[in-house]
């Protein structure tokens, strides 16, 4: 194994460690897409009366859009673990020891990544409770799961990036607050592409979190097209290593602010 | 050798400020050294440089061999480094810690086993080993940050500020700690500080930082027996402390009087002899005294001697700059 490897492994385990410690957080961030599952496509039911929706359940087709909107919502937080660790030294203890660099944004984004697709294992069971199929089974789950871990990477990276920049949490949290609902609301998370004004169907392309939605519906449609599937699970992994590649620029940025 | 060697380091940060201005200082094998200066006088950038943190804008530098900027991953494996700011993950626990720290250090699974033991032991972490660092008190706490910089068995040893921030109680311990390390381990132990009687008590020798300077460098001893005389500490009670300033330096047994704040400082050869032709020559001027002490020179008359400034109103003004 090169170093590179077992450094990311070595702080892998820890951030799981202590996360696991406090099972209260996975908690909180599963509270959210409960009430979207239980409450909201319960609200909406009859909107799957609207020429566009594929099937006649709305939490069948709702699923989907949560999970990616759940792993999207949680990565954007992760950058506040690593203020933490800022504000505490740790970073700073880590570069002065040979540990690789870039082990210290990979095992944080890699971490995300694995929340992302426990969670999104728990809200399919849930789904399941209520109803909603994955359609093209364990190739499927794996695509959803898939699709969320890269959604979570994604924005892992982009919230590490602003986390080195910005070193603070409050304005981290306005950052993301501000980009949140936009790109919730120009995506296919809660409507059929097809309902959408032309407009926000052109910019929901151009949307990351979108793509993990258009992926990981395919696998809940009766009809699945897996060429798009894998060209958006492309997408994705492209838009991951761009973001980590831009927090590993930010992380140079950092390094030279000391 | 000299464990480290730092020759015309130069350092400005993005906004203008200028943290050190050519700084040099050798330090050899095995002792203990301290870079003593008030806040903001350069020491934690130097240190940073050292562990490889920071790069300088001019200058080199030479740790256990090594040049910190061609050859940093070898620096950082035979160094040490415990910063200002702990670096201990307080969501783990102790022996978590030691075996991360072991880990990135490339130590072999088995020997760090024992070394973490080891060190549990040394620093009497044995008992919260497996706690979470959260509950731990300022003491414990920092006892772990040490051990920590100690897992690889480093040659060289960083200290930035080991003592600030803990009680008095803790920092007699910690100075107890560090005494004991500085005698077992085949170790070089750079330490910074502003407080003047830590560099006295555990550093053998010092330099003196100042404005991004050494100004001065040797024993702490040498350094106060240097300077001849006594020092005599005038309270005042009423009176324009300049003039009282100008009146006593007037005095021909007076070699230096400095004013700060209400206090009157002035180095004498003979204290005792001094005292009444000083109290005399302010009386004669209305100028009524409070109080006064003679003392032997310290640490305090060594940086006043040297920079021709008081180093608490130094340190106090480089706090507020922070």
């Amino acid at each position: 194994m090169t170093a590179a490897v077992k450094d990311t492994l070595s702080m892998l385990v820890r951030h799981q460690r202590n996360f696991v410690r406090q099972p209260i957080w996975l908690v909180f961030a599963l509270t959210q897409p409960m009430f979207w599952l239980l409450l909201y496509s319960q609200l909406f039911r009859r909107i799957v009366d609207l020429p566009g929706f594929a099937t006649d359940s709305y939490v069948q087709f709702l699923t989907p859009g949560v999970v990616v909107m759940t792993a999207f919502f949680g990565a954007t937080w992760s950058g506040m673990a690593m203020i933490d660790d800022l504000d505490r030294g740790v970073v700073q203890r880590f570069l002065a020891t040979p540990a690789r660099r870039g082990a210290l944004i990979a095992s944080q984004v890699l971490h995300t990544a694995i929340l992302c697709a426990i969670q999104t294992v728990i809200i399919l069971g849930t789904a399941w409770l209520l109803g909603a199929r994955v359609e093209r089974g364990a190739a499927g789950w794996f695509v959803i799961i898939a699709a969320a871990a890269l959604v979570g990477a994604g924005w892992a990276g982009i919230s590490h990036g602003i986390a080195l920049v910005v070193r603070r949490e409050e304005p981290l949290i306005a950052i993301l607050n501000f980009f949140g609902l936009p790109l919730t609301f120009i995506s296919a998370i809660l409507i059929a592409e097809s309902l959408m004004p032309g407009w926000m169907q052109w910019a929901a392309r151009f949307n990351p979190v979108n793509w993990g939605v258009v992926a990981a519906r395919e696998m809940s449609s009766v009809q699945t097209d897996w060429s798009r599937a894998g060209l958006y699970l492309g997408l994705l992994a492209a838009f991951a290593t761009a973001t980590c590649l831009l927090a590993s620029r930010a992380f140079e940025s950092y390094r030279r602010t000391l | 050798m000299a464990a480290i060697e730092v020759e015309g380091l130069e350092k400005t940060y993005p906004k203008g400020v200028r943290a050190l201005d050519g700084l040099s200082f050798v330090v050899e094998e095995g002792i203990v050294f301290g870079l003593l200066g008030p806040n903001g006088a350069g020491k934690s950038t130097t240190v940073k440089i050292l562990v490889t943190l920071s790069k300088p804008d001019a200058g080199e530098a030479r740790v256990a061999g090594h040049d910190v900027v061609r050859e940093a991953d070898a620096v950082r494996g035979s160094i040490g480094y415990v910063s200002q700011a702990s670096g201990v993950d307080v969501h783990a626990t102790a022996r978590e810690n030691l075996f991360l720290q072991g880990r990135v250090q490339r130590m072999p699974q088995l020997e760090l086993r024992a070394r973490v033991d080891e060190l549990l032991h040394t620093f009497g972490l044995e008992e919260v080993a497996d706690r979470i660092v959260r509950t731990y008190s300022g003491g414990t706490k920092r006892r772990l940050d040490v051990a920590l910089g100690l897992v690889h068995r480093p040659r060289v040893l960083f200290l930035d500020e080991p003592t600030t921030g803990l009680d008095p109680e803790a920092r007699a311990a910690m100075w107890e700690e560090l005494e004991r390390l500085a005698e077992s381990e085949q170790l070089t132990i750079l330490l910074t500080t502003h407080y003047l009687e830590e560099a006295d008590r555990l550093a053998r020798r010092i330099a003196i930082v100042s404005r991004g300077r050494v100004v001065v460098e040797g024993e702490p001893e040498k350094l106060k027996r240097g300077l001849l005389g006594d020092a005599v500490t005038v309270e005042l009670a009423n009176g324009n402390a300049d003039s009282a300033a100008g009146v006593v330096a007037r005095l021909g047994a007076v070699e230096e009087a400095i004013v700060d704040g209400r206090h009157l400082r002035a180095r004498v050869e003979e204290g005792a002899q001094a005292v009444p032709a000083i109290l005399s020559a302010l009386e004669a001027d209305g100028i009524t005294v409070a109080a006064v002490t003679v003392s032997r020179p310290s640490l305090d008359d060594v940086y006043l001697h040297y920079t021709g400034r008081d180093f608490r109103a130094e340190d106090e003004a480089g706090s507020a700059e922070q």
